[in-house]
């Protein structure tokens, strides 16, 4: 469907009023009055059948007096992302909540409202998301831009969890320092007997303030900010971000660039997807195939090292450029690496899905069903394992347009599933990589200088837990003035709340590996 | 059998997996690791990791050093699931404001004697994330600090080579 089409039916079939405000070739913004904006919203959402994919507010009372509020969808059809626009007055700033009738909606407004004070009317949950009542005093919003810090930290009331009420029911509370080496975060079961009837994942506890770091830096300094919001995705966050200042500055980037970093996007996709594989045969005590996987993690990491000089990937990316120079050595080298890596590859993923004991575990357990998936806004690998078919390098191509990706999905959505997405998004990896090199040519490392001129954008990228989005508004002398940052963890954590239902305590870990979701960029 | 096969047919993958002069290099500062531990801790050093805010990238490298390649393990090194068990607190991340109190409890939990290192930039002061508005800009603001281990993120070796020039002035 073209957006003119959905521009139309918005206009005839729910009789409102919209202006685009500004159009690119990717991204159109609709401005509408406040009181339409759940309508249009809600719209949207109908006609484009997709998850709210970011919902934020920015301050923009010394300009204009007011606070707006974004709502963005991704229309895969029509190659559009479309964004709902509003001003929300600045004297008792409220809106109508969406969260009623698009569940996807309701964590944005719970970060709206602790980081802009702005009220979600009507709102089912309003409890702090990031900044602890226990620790952070009522009334202090970070991102609005007379911000001051609180002179002390101190106890504003706690945090209710869902109760679960019934005979023999008890609580199991874990969390936020875990018994193994990863981020912090609490959980809160609630069984009877062995299954799990509610979880409750109450996050935020790396909360550093990231989106407001962003702001008064130039986009230069930001971009080094951007490599630290997940470690492990740390190519993806940069690239992401620097799609979005590119689209503002109006760069051209080279083709032979654009498949530097696919190739790159694609290494971090291979180590953390063989991570997860390892991380899933630990998690059912099938310790040899793990130990081989962290072999061959080590081997993709020594081989980014190898050639990018950082084994994350960090310090690589640059805005417009490559940081990196690229030769004929680091091509061959690739290639010579990738294959034995694949060999290795093969031998593990033999090894797994022949073992009986094994697959009775994975087999059917932690199932996210397509409904839910659906409702709670899933995306990336965990919705794909569910049989939603998204995917931004499927989407919206950009320089995977040619190079033939298969779009790969999953049905049953169990861990099963989640651990088929990995295997073969990993051998899918190794041939878009394959298919990349034979075209790429050596270029010379580039540090750019660009003037940046005033302007948002959207950029995004398919990380390897799913799309992960930059919004980013520059100033007129060049200085980041908001950056909303969506990562793929943000709304997947629900998902992985809603698959343990039903299934046994001890199967938590696995069903948590199989998502395996980032603590840091979910909480920013 | 393809578990017996692969074993066999591969051998102790620490010595044929690594060819470059970083074999030789790890297993020089391992062994000299290993006798430090064995003077010091009679033995073993007990280690408990906290991530106060980190992003991920330090875990994976400390995650890295108990891999077949590194195998931290044979010197002497475990983690430990427990802060009850250890001897070193490990910790990551500028600190959030919501896990000073976590950190704290935890440091509290360990049992005398015990010391605390710090592992990657933004824990010794904050680092990129100084400025943050939620952060307590480093560890030893919380709890008493005795060591360092510079890095965004240290790479496993120098992680134990860090240790290593730590355990042997202590």
């Amino acid at each position: 469907m073209d957006y003119k089409t959905i521009l139309k039916e918005i206009n005839e079939k729910f009789g409102l009023e919209t202006t685009t405000v500004s159009l690119r070739e990717d991204e159109i913004y609709l401005k509408v009055k406040p009181e339409d904006f759940k309508k249009i919203c809600l719209s949207l959402h109908k006609l484009l059948s997709a998850p709210v994919a970011s919902l934020f507010a920015l301050d923009n009372r010394r300009e204009k007096g007011v606070f707006e509020i974004y709502c963005s969808f991704m229309g895969g059809k029509c190659k559009k992302w479309f964004f709902a626009v509003a001003e929300i007055p600045a004297d008792n700033p409220k809106f109508n909540s969406l969260a009623k009738d698009i569940y996807s909606a309701s964590l944005f407004e719970r970060e709206i409202k602790e980081m802009f004070g702005i009220e979600p009317s009507n709102s089912p949950d309003t409890r702090r998301l990031r900044m602890h009542s226990e620790i952070w005093p009522e009334g202090f919003y970070p991102l609005r831009k007379d911000f001051i810090k609180p002179a002390g930290v101190g106890k504003t009331g706690d945090y209710v969890f869902n109760e679960v009420d019934g005979e023999g029911i008890f609580e199991i509370p874990v969390g936020p320092v875990h018994a193994g080496i990863i981020g912090p975060g609490h959980f809160r079961f609630s069984a009877a007997g062995e299954p799990i009837i509610n979880l409750e994942i109450r996050l935020g506890f790396t909360h550093r303030g990231i989106e407001k770091l962003f702001e008064g830096k130039n986009v230069y300094d930001a971009l080094r900010i951007s490599e630290c919001c997940s470690g492990d995705a740390s190519f993806a966050n940069s690239l992401s971000y620097s799609c979005a200042i590119e689209k503002i500055a109006g760069i051209e980037v080279s083709e032979n660039t654009r498949m530097l970093r696919a190739v790159f996007l694609e290494l971090e996709r291979m180590y953390n997807h063989i991570n997860d594989i390892g991380g899933i045969a630990v998690d059912v005590g099938f310790s040899f195939p793990a130990a081989f996987a962290s072999i061959v993690k080590e081997n993709i990491l020594q081989l980014n090292e190898k050639v990018t000089s950082n084994r994350y990937l960090k310090n690589v990316n640059s805005i417009g450029a490559i940081a990196i120079n690229w030769d004929k050595d680091k091509t061959q080298a690739l290639r010579e690496s990738l294959k034995k890596i694949y060999k290795d590859f093969k031998e593990i993923k033999e090894i797994l899905l022949s073992s009986v004991s094994f697959m009775d575990r994975v087999d059917g357990t932690g199932v996210l069903k397509k409904k839910t998936a659906e409702d709670l806004g899933a995306i990336g690998l965990a919705a794909r394992a569910s049989g939603i078919a998204v995917d931004l390098r499927k989407d919206f191509p950009g320089i995977y347009a040619k190079a033939d990706f298969n779009l790969i999905k999953q049905e049953t959505g169990d861990c099963l599933a989640r651990l088929n997405m990995r295997l073969a998004e990993f051998e899918e990896s190794i041939k878009l990589i394959y298919w990349f090199l034979d075209r790429i040519t050596p270029q010379a490392a580039a540090q750019s200088s660009y003037n940046i001129k005033e302007g948002f954008a959207l950029g995004y990228v398919e990380a390897w837990r799913g799309a992960l989005t930059y919004w980013v508004k520059i100033n007129k002398s060049g200085i980041i003035e908001r950056c909303k940052i969506t990562d793929p963890s943000f709304l997947n954590w629900q998902a992985l709340a809603f698959c343990v239902l039903g299934d046994i305590i001890p199967d938590f870990p696995l069903c948590n590996k199989s998502f395996d979701l980032s603590y840091s960029g979910n909480d920013l | 059998m393809r578990i017996l096969k692969n074993r066999i047919v591969k051998g102790i993958v620490t010595k044929p997996l690594d060819k470059s002069f970083l074999s030789e290099e790890l297993e020089t500062v391992g062994a000299e690791l290993k006798k430090t531990i064995q003077e010091k801790f009679s033995r073993s050093l007990y280690i408990r990791e906290v991530d106060t805010g980190s992003c991920g990238a330090c875990e994976s490298e400390i995650i890295s050093t108990t891999n077949p390649i590194y195998d931290i393990q044979r010197f002497g090194v475990s983690f430990v699931a427990s802060p009850r068990h250890a001897d070193c607190l490990l910790v990551t991340g500028p600190v959030s404001k919501n896990m000073a109190l976590a950190l704290k409890k935890t440091y509290d939990a360990m049992p005398e004697p015990k010391f605390v290192i710090t592992l990657g930039n933004c824990a010794l002061d904050g680092g990129i994330f100084k400025e943050a508005y939620y952060t307590e800009k480093g560890v030893a603001n919380i709890i008493p600090v005795t060591f360092h281990i510079p890095g965004c993120p240290p790479k496993p070796l120098d992680i134990m080579k860090a240790l290593l020039s730590f355990l042997k002035k202590a």
